[in-house]
């Protein structure tokens, strides 16, 4: 694998304030004072395959990967359906164990799942049935140590930002898909984690409603100092939201190429135009039908 | 009933299957549920009346609703079936109880370790399809002709259909829901009480559910086979007892009273479901 584009620092997290909704992010925003050398990646992925076993034999989804994530970054994984997105997002929460290579986190290995790493899956039914809204976003935050009342008022903060207000007492079969969706993306900013993992969170929503979540979460990266991994099928999206882009070839998929994005961010540039061009070439050697998945 | 070609289908909305129904006709469908029932109920009771009146059947092999009616009556104002039914009832509750403490324990090691899982599931392919009055022999051999017995009985009818939901639910939880409790750092009692048994809620309600009508129809059962055998005091003995004693109305009074704990018992659960899964859209109502 190599790295195209002008190699970048990355911001690093400054200490451990991971306040939301605090006046901390300016000092971590700009990402250009500091150094990779200055510490360490927040997480490592190395040489990771992973496989299913079906019938008894091993199936592998995920051949060989590697890429760091540092501290504050956004990480996009791309790459056609069926490549193994979920299963390394999976693996990166600890749900899955690899069957080679290593997952670390700040230098430890054996990972277990933990709210430090918040994750919002792929698919629909994630929410607690028996839970209302307000209650699935306020309960994850009550089982980490929050009080009630102050459970309460960010559950109801976050709810307000997916604007999902006046579904807040509904039960999640009460919902379309894409509410659903957006109730866990409030339950996982809600708990504030140290790492942000997300399956597709947005491929269920309407255009409007998808841009305007995306610059929410970018907001909120940038008001904090979260680290993101964000699976998508979506180039534009990946270009929008990432810093870098790790596209992944069929399974049992391999690295294709990291691509930086960090400065390409506005479409008018020839940049922007080149470089969404060789994300398209990536994806299409794969044989993804370009048109039809790339664009949205 | 009177048919019509003119029906007023909007007036049958709230009830789609009733709708559909009207659409094809009959007046009868767009009226609510319960007079519907209600009138059939009047139905029949006239009928049955009627016929003991006009057909002059002989009062020691039938009896008419009056007379029921007026058994029931005594029945529960004497103190009599009241009794009776707090006896059935007792042992009843008794027998659930063990058979749900029993099938907890066996859920558990069957949801924890995998020899539980094969335990369970061989006990209950072998003791499930058993009719649970074919041990009452057993009982009565190992227990006497006491109490006891009707115990073991109904905790053995209850148990594996209970163990078998509950442990059916654990295993079929959804597994992304499982990881987002775990995600949430969720472990041990914590996950097992806060997301694995909600989630199992609908199987374990069914399982209970399954478990009352077993033991409810396997007590009254035993208690009749005890009433021949001249022991107890419950509603099997009341109407073997009245039978003995040629008081058929008392008979009637008594199958009137399992019938209606019965749907009582039924109304619990449905009461239950209500307010949980199926307002959670877990199971869908009826
Ligand atoms: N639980 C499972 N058991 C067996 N095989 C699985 C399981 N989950 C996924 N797979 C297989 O692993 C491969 C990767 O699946 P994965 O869900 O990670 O793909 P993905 O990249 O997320 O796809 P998509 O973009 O469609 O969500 C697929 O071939 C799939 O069939
Ligand atoms: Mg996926």
């Amino acid at each position: 694998m190599r790295e195209q584009g002008e190699r970048h620092t990355p911001r690093l997290s400054e200490g451990t304030n991971r306040d939301f909704g605090g006046e901390h992010g300016d000092a971590v925003s700009t990402g250009s004072t500091e150094t990779r050398a200055s510490g360490r990646p927040l997480l490592t992925v190395d040489h990771v395959r992973i496989g299913y076993v079906v019938d008894g034999r091993l199936n592998v989804a995920v051949g060989d990967v590697s890429f760091e994530i540092w501290p504050g970054e956004k990480i996009m994984l791309l790459g056609p359906s069926g490549c193994g997105k979920s299963t390394l997002l999976k693996a990166v929460a600890g749900f899955i164990e690899p069957v080679g290579g290593h997952i670390s986190i700040e230098g430890h290995d054996l990972i277990q799942p933990g709210p430090d790493r918040a994750v919002v899956f792929q698919e629909f039914d994630q929410l607690f049935p028996w839970r209302t809204v307000a209650d699935n976003v306020a309960y994850p935050l009550r089982v980490t140590g929050k009080e009630k009342n102050e459970a309460e008022a960010t559950a109801r903060r976050f709810i307000e930002m997916m604007g999902l207000s006046h579904a807040a007492e509904r039960y999640p079969h009460q919902l379309s898909g894409g509410m659903k969706q957006r109730v866990a993306i409030a339950r996982a900013l809600a708990l504030e984690p140290l790492m942000l993992l997300m399956d597709e969170p947005f491929g269920s929503l309407d255009a409007q409603t998808r841009t305007r979540l995306q610059k929410e979460l970018n907001d909120i990266a940038d008001r904090t100092s979260v680290t993101i991994l964000f699976v998508t099928h979506s180039i534009q999206e990946a270009l929008l939201l990432g810093h870098r882009v790790v596209v992944l070839g069929q399974p049992p998929s391999e690295v294709e190429e990291i691509v930086d994005v960090r400065n390409v961010k506005d479409p008018d540039t020839e940049e922007f135009i080149e470089v969404r061009r060789r994300l398209r070439e990536l994806l299409a050697g794969e044989g993804e039908d370009v048109d039809h998945a790339i664009f949205e | 009933m009177q048919s019509s070609s003119e029906v007023d289908t909007s007036s049958a909305a709230p009830e789609t299957s009733g709708a559909r129904k009207a659409a094809s006709g009959s007046r009868w469908s767009s009226l609510p549920t319960v007079v519907r029932r209600s009138i059939l109920l009047v139905a029949i009771v006239l009928l049955w009346q009627l016929y003991v009146t006009l057909s002059g059947v002989s009062p020691l092999l039938f009896s008419s609703p009056l007379d029921i009616a007026e058994a029931f009556w005594e029945g529960w104002t004497s103190g009599d079936l009241v009794g009776a039914t707090l006896v059935t009832l007792r042992i009843l509750g008794l027998g659930m109880l063990i058979g749900m403490l029993v099938a907890a324990v066996l859920t558990t090691l069957a949801t924890w370790t995998r020899i539980g899982e094969d335990v369970l599931v061989l006990l209950t392919s072998m003791l499930n399809p058993l009719p649970a009055i074919a041990i009452l022999p057993l009982a009565i051999l190992w227990f006497g002709l006491s109490p006891s017995a009707l115990v073991f009985v109904i905790a053995n009818a209850v148990t594996w259909p209970i163990a078998i939901n509950v442990s059916t639910g654990f295993r079929t939880v959804n597994p992304t829901i499982l990881m987002v409790g775990r995600n949430l750092g969720l472990r041990g009692f914590k996950l097992v009480k806060d997301v694995l048994m909600p989630a199992a809620l609908p199987h374990t309600i069914s399982g209970l559910k399954t478990g009352w009508a077993f033991g409810w129809r396997t007590i009254i059962a035993a208690e009749l086979v005890f009433g021949v055998a001249g022991g107890g005091g419950g509603l099997g003995f009341f109407i073997n007892d009245a039978r003995y004693f040629l008081r058929i109305p008392e008979v009637f009074a008594g199958l009137v009273t399992i019938a209606l704990i019965g749907i009582a018992l039924d109304a619990v659960f449905t009461w239950i479901e209500r307010r949980t899964v199926i307002k959670w859209g877990m199971k869908s109502g009826t």
